[in-house]
Order: C-alpha cells, then structure tokens, then sequence
C-alpha cells in the first residue's frame, strides 16, 4: 500500500453533508473487477451533465481554480451509506489523498486507510472557515504533515488534528494489514484450537 | 459484571489485543457476493495466499443478477462476467457458492438467515454495509469493505476497535398497520444518519421482544442508515424457535445443547450503555421519507418540510436540495405525493412476512393504472413458500410483476431501475440520488404502505385500509 508522510495540494470544496458512496461511485462502475480506473467516474451523477461527458458547472469542484486538487474538503458524515471500497478508489485514483470534514461514516473511514487516502477530521467551525478561505483565494493549497499531525496554511497557521495512533502508523508506513496480521499466526490457530465457537464449524 | 451482548461476542471472539493497535477479531462466518469481492481474489491470488477456513465462508450472486428469466445469459457483459468471475474465484479457492441456478440463491441477507448460517454469538461479516441484518439473531455483524474482505479470507480475522455501545429501546407495543419498517425509520428520523457512528446499536424493549425474527431482521438491516457500526438484538425464544430445523444448522450438536449457547449470548440484566435512546411505539406512525436521506422521513399524515422553516443551515441547503432532487413542493401533505413505480423487494423487506403483509393489501384490488409495480422476493425460497401459499397469484391478479429474486430496484445494478424524475415507493433501504436509477425519485416505506400506495396511486395511511377477503 502507499504510504502517507506529508501532503501538500490545491484544496477543492463540496459543501454538502451526508455524501454518501452511491454518488461517490454510483453503481453502474462497480461492475468492474478491477481496483483503478474509477477517478474518471468520481461523482459521476454530480460532476457531469446528462450526456455523461460534458462536466456540470453547477458543481463547484468542477471549476477551473481547483482542477488539480488533491485535498477535498467536505461535511459531516461523509462516505456514509453502501461499504463499496469504489469510493476511496474513485478519490485517490482520481488524485485525491487528504479529505478534510467535521466527521466520517465509519466503514468508508476504515476503507480510506487501506488505500492510503487520509481523512482529517476537524470540528465544524474550522472546517466551516476553510470553506469561506477556499473560497476567497485562487489557488488556496494547504499542507498535511502527518507525522506531527498538524495542518498548516500558506500563511503559516497551523490547525493540529487527531487521530488514532496505530492508524496514523499504518499510513506512514503504508503496511500491508494481511502481512501484519499473519505475523501473529500462531495466536489465530491457538483460538482455532482452543476457542473457535464450536458450532461454526458445520460437522 | 452484567455484560451486554456486544461486550459478551467481542470478548470471546478476542484473538489478540496489542497495546494502542487495533485488536484482532475472530470471524466465525464470512459471507461474500460478486461486486466486492473479485479485487479480495484477486489479492489473495498475486500474493500467493489461500482462503484460510472456506468453510466458514459462503457466496451468492444476487446484486448483478437478472430478475427475468434466469435460463438466458446476463445480456449485460460487465454483470456476467462479474457474476462469472465469483463463481470461478469459488471454485479455485473452495468457497461453497449460492449461483444463480442454486436453489438456495438469493440476497445475501436473506440467504444467510434462513439457512441456519446466520446464529447467535457468531461474529459474521460482508463486503456489504447491510450485513448488520445478521445482528437480528444476536450475532455481531458488519460491512467491510473489499480490502478487509480480503483480510479475512487469508486470516479469518478482521482488525477492530472496540466500539460504543448505544440501546435504542421502543417501549408499549406497536399499533395495528405500523410495521418494523416504520419503526427503524423512526429511529433515523430521531438520531439521524450519523447518529450512530462509532456504535454498535441494541434494540431492546417491549414491541422488540414483541416481533418476529423477519421484523427484527428489518430493524437491524437499516442500522448502517442510523450510521452505526452493527445493530444487534439479543436472543430469546423468538429466535430459537425461527432456527429450528434450518437446512445448514451444526449437525454435531443436539436442538438443546445449541439453545443452551445461545442463550448465553443475550444481554445480562442491569448492564449499561454508552448512550441510550427510547422510543414509544404507540407514537410511531406509518413513515414516508420525502428526501434524499433515510432521515429525510416522517409519518404518512404529515407534511413535506419547509426550508426556512429550518434553523441550522446544513440541514436547510440539504432540505433545499433534497427537495429539488424530489420534485416536491415545500409543505404539501405526503398522502398528495403521486407514484410512478412500486418496489417490494430487497434484504430490507424482501422476505415471507413482508410479501405477505403486501399481498394481503392487494388482495382483490388492482393496482392503479399507471403504476408499475415489481414484487421482487429475497431468494429462491422466500419465491417457492411465496408461489406454495399463492401469492403470486393475488400480486399477478392486482397486476404485478412477479419476478425473480434478486437486489433488483433496490440499488439498479440490473436492468430493473427507475427513469430520471420517475417516483417510487420502495420497500428497500436507501433514497439516496440516483439510487434506484439516475434521476429516479426514492420513497421508502412498509411493504403494506408500499402496497396500498400502488392501488391507491399516491401514499396513503395504511392504517385506514379496507382489506378484502378472497
Ligand atoms: S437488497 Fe439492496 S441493500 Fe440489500 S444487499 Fe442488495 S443492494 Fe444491498
């Protein structure tokens, strides 16, 4: 997986709360068998007119100034709805790798450290500032360390976030979860023998 | 110490619990389907790795699959072949797989249940967020998402924190036409869609010990729309009774021995909640969501909200907007919002008693003219015992479609999916945009008010119905 140590990117807002992954990825791109591909498909419903090519200019990622973005900053509970992992595929693939938002549904939180896509999570009112600073600059970047876990504006403020400590290591390092786990082989089989719930297992 | 059910199934289900790292969690069962599982074979496969206890591990097809006749191929190219690709991935790695022709297929959540997979005190997961309907039988129960769903194939564990631990209890008893539908709906509209993050939910409670296994499977499926983790429901005679004689239950124990597991599992009196929300269902009414989000929803004899009625300014644009997506007018009565199409299906409501509460609504009516309407049963065996009490024949005379089962309308994956601006009341689980078919416009209601609004042509309160005998 791709780790994660310091980002610095053009910020694109999408003011909207409850985004949910069906207009993250709608359903007719999970047909693929594959796990790239999906950032030309990102917000499709949203981001293009009815002919599915010509991009909507009533959605506000969708103009000039914040093409290139790669820092997403959104509302509350967002990602919320279907598990589909599509989602933080279509983000990153499309070139995101930070998003920014007051709060997250939990299983897209969790899909979103195992593709090396970070999601700040921030209280409302910061958020609710950066939106009208996004705004009022062209060309508004921000930096994410990480490692200090800490934001900082071209201006050199700095909004410090939280975040559990083994998943921050888990991007910095970008670990293969499986491998992690499969280290602790011996404790898995010794509950197999020992623990499973015998009437798991259909005799 | 007095327990709660989640406290009891994490506990023992506790592999290893590192200092400040996720802790590893034993799955007992690990159910799979065809959109999110080929890129976890396919993991597996370029690292070498096999499916460690497949078992435990069980597969159908049922998000991409026709709902017309089976015996032609999937006219589309992409569902085939991902239809396709799980049922080779099955047999490379020697996972039992439901398909299409099985008599046992289905919608993973419906399947699961009525085979005698689903038992209480299990931890069970799928690359899909309704995988909390399992949490019905007392079983800890959630969605994952694909790189988890490889996780657990090559280790039989998934990483998890411990969760928070939310009661919702519905206290009195449920009145006559109000559903378990109305009930969970009424849940959202209270707490909302995020409400429950970073919970599990337990729903406790008069009317809940008062439902069948169906119903409770219907509350805990929308849990993930209250936002929360898992919805569970602990165990009782209820449930014993729904999974005696199941076809796959364990053969190695006698009826008793496995009643007396589970019962162990339910929670212990006096045990606490993080947070506790109550309910009283002689309140709830018959609900219709009007917006774009299963909070967007209140009782059949209320109003479509006005905007600036609304104080916080988030819920205002998205009332705004939903109501726009809608096409509705601020303020007017739902029982004036006209239908298009009538869906009764999905892992919500797709199952016996649900088809047949509808069924006993359409009974000597027909629907209104232009409707459509797709009864679409859970699985093949919800459409046997369905077609052996002949309901099909009461849907077919009021003038549905009987089809075969399958996700269907409920996410439009299929070729069943609603225009742009048509207007449907699902039975299903989700309103979002574009859910049902770019465009298409979501109501989720009971299946009886999902049924009265296909003969009545627009919503109407259920509890007013005049049912007719054969
Ligand atoms: S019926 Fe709908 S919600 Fe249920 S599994 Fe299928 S697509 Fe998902």
């Amino acid at each position: 997986m791709k780790s994660f140590t310091t980002h610095q990117g053009l910020v694109a807002p999408l003011e909207m709360m409850n985004v949910d992954t069906d207009q993250i990825i709608p359903k007719q791109f999970l047909k693929r068998i594959e796990r790239t591909g999906y950032g030309d498909v990102l917000f499709y419903d949203w981001r293009y007119l009815d002919d599915g090519k010509t991009p909507s200019p009533e959605f506000e990622p969708n103009a000039a100034r914040y093409q290139g973005a790669s820092i997403l900053l959104a509302k509350d509970n967002f990602g919320c709805g279907s598990s589909r992992e599509h989602a933080p595929w279509a983000l990153s693939d499309y070139g995101f790798r930070v998003l920014i938002a007051p709060s997250f549904a939990d299983i897209f939180y969790n899909n979103c450290f195992n593709n090396g896509l970070l999601p700040v999570i921030l209280d409302s009112a910061t958020v609710q500032n950066l939106f009208k600073e996004v705004r009022a600059t062209e060309g508004y970047t921000l930096t994410v360390d990480l490692e200090n876990q800490k934001i900082i504006k071209q201006d050199g403020a700095v909004i410090p976030f939280d975040i559990q400590p083994f998943l921050k290591q888990r991007l910095l390092n970008g670990w293969d979860q499986i491998g992690l786990t499969l280290r602790h082989e011996e404790k898995i089989t010794e509950y197999e023998r020992t623990r499973a719930l015998v009437y798991s297992r259909r005799a | 110490m007095a327990k709660t059910i989640y406290e009891k199934i994490w506990d023992a289900h506790m592999v290893y619990e590192p200092d400040g790292q996720d802790s590893i969690v034993y799955i007992d069962r690990h159910y799979v389907h065809e959109v999110t599982s080929p890129q976890a074979f396919e993991g597996l496969r370029l690292a070498g790795r096999s499916v460690r206890r497949p078992e435990l591990t069980f597969a159908t097809m049922d998000h991409n699959i026709p709902t017309t006749n089976r015996a032609l191929p999937i006219a589309d190219i992409l569902s085939r072949a991902q239809v396709e690709t799980l049922k080779r991935n099955c047999e490379e790695f020697g996972v039992e797989c439901f398909d299409m022709h099985d008599p046992r297929n289905g919608i993973v959540h419906v399947v699961g249940p009525e085979l005698g997979l689903t038992l209480p005190g299990m931890t069970i997961v799928c690359g899909d967020s309704h995988t909390s309907t399992h949490g019905a039988f007392g079983a800890l129960a959630h969605g994952i998402g694909t790189s988890e769903v490889e996780h657990v194939l090559a280790t039989q564990t998934l990483l998890q924190k411990r969760s928070k631990t939310m009661e919702v209890r519905i206290n009195g008893v449920i009145p006559p036409g109000v559903t378990a539908k109305d009930i969970i709906l009424a849940v959202i509209g209270r707490i909302g869609t995020s409400g429950g993050t970073g919970h599990v939910i337990e729903y406790t409670g008069e009317a809940v010990r008062r439902l069948s296994m169906e119903a409770r499977m219907t509350i805990c499926n929308m849990s993930i729309e209250a936002g929360a983790r898992a919805g569970l429901i602990s165990p009782d005679e209820t449930t014993f009774e729904y999974l005696e004689g199941r076809p796959l239950l364990p053969k190695n124990k006698t009826r008793d021995e496995l009643v007396e597991e589970w019962k162990q599992w339910a929670s212990d009196p006096g045990c606490a909640y993080d947070m506790v929300v109550e309910l009283n269902a002689e309140e709830i009414e018959p609900q219709v969501t009007w917006g774009t989000s299963p909070e967007m929803v209140t009782g059949v004899k209320g109003h479509v909200p006005v905007p600036d009625e609304i104080e916080d300014p988030d819920k205002k644009l998205a009332c705004v907007k939903a109501l726009e997506y809608m096409g509705l007018e601020p303020g007017i009565p739902m029982e004036s919002i006209p239908v298009d199409v009538v869906f009764i299906g999905s892992c919500t409501n797709g199952r016996m008693e649900d088809l047949r509460e509808a069924a006993k609504v359409f009974r000597g009516h027909k629907k209104a003219d232009p409707v459509q309407v797709l009864v679409v049963p859970g699985s093949r065996v919800v459409k046997k015992q369905a077609e052996a009490e002949g309901l099909d024949k009461i849907f077919l005379e009021a003038g549905c479609e009987w089809r075969e089962p399958g996700c269907s309308m409920c996410l439009a994956m299929n070729d069943d999916r609603l225009k742009p601006g048509e207007r449907c009341a699902a039975t299903s689980n989700r309103n979002f945009e574009g859910r049902q078919g770019k465009g298409g416009r979501t109501h989720l209601v009971s299946p009886a008010m999902a049924a009265a609004a296909a003969v009545s042509g627009h919503f109407v309160d259920v509890r007013d119905w005049v049912y007719k005998e054969a």
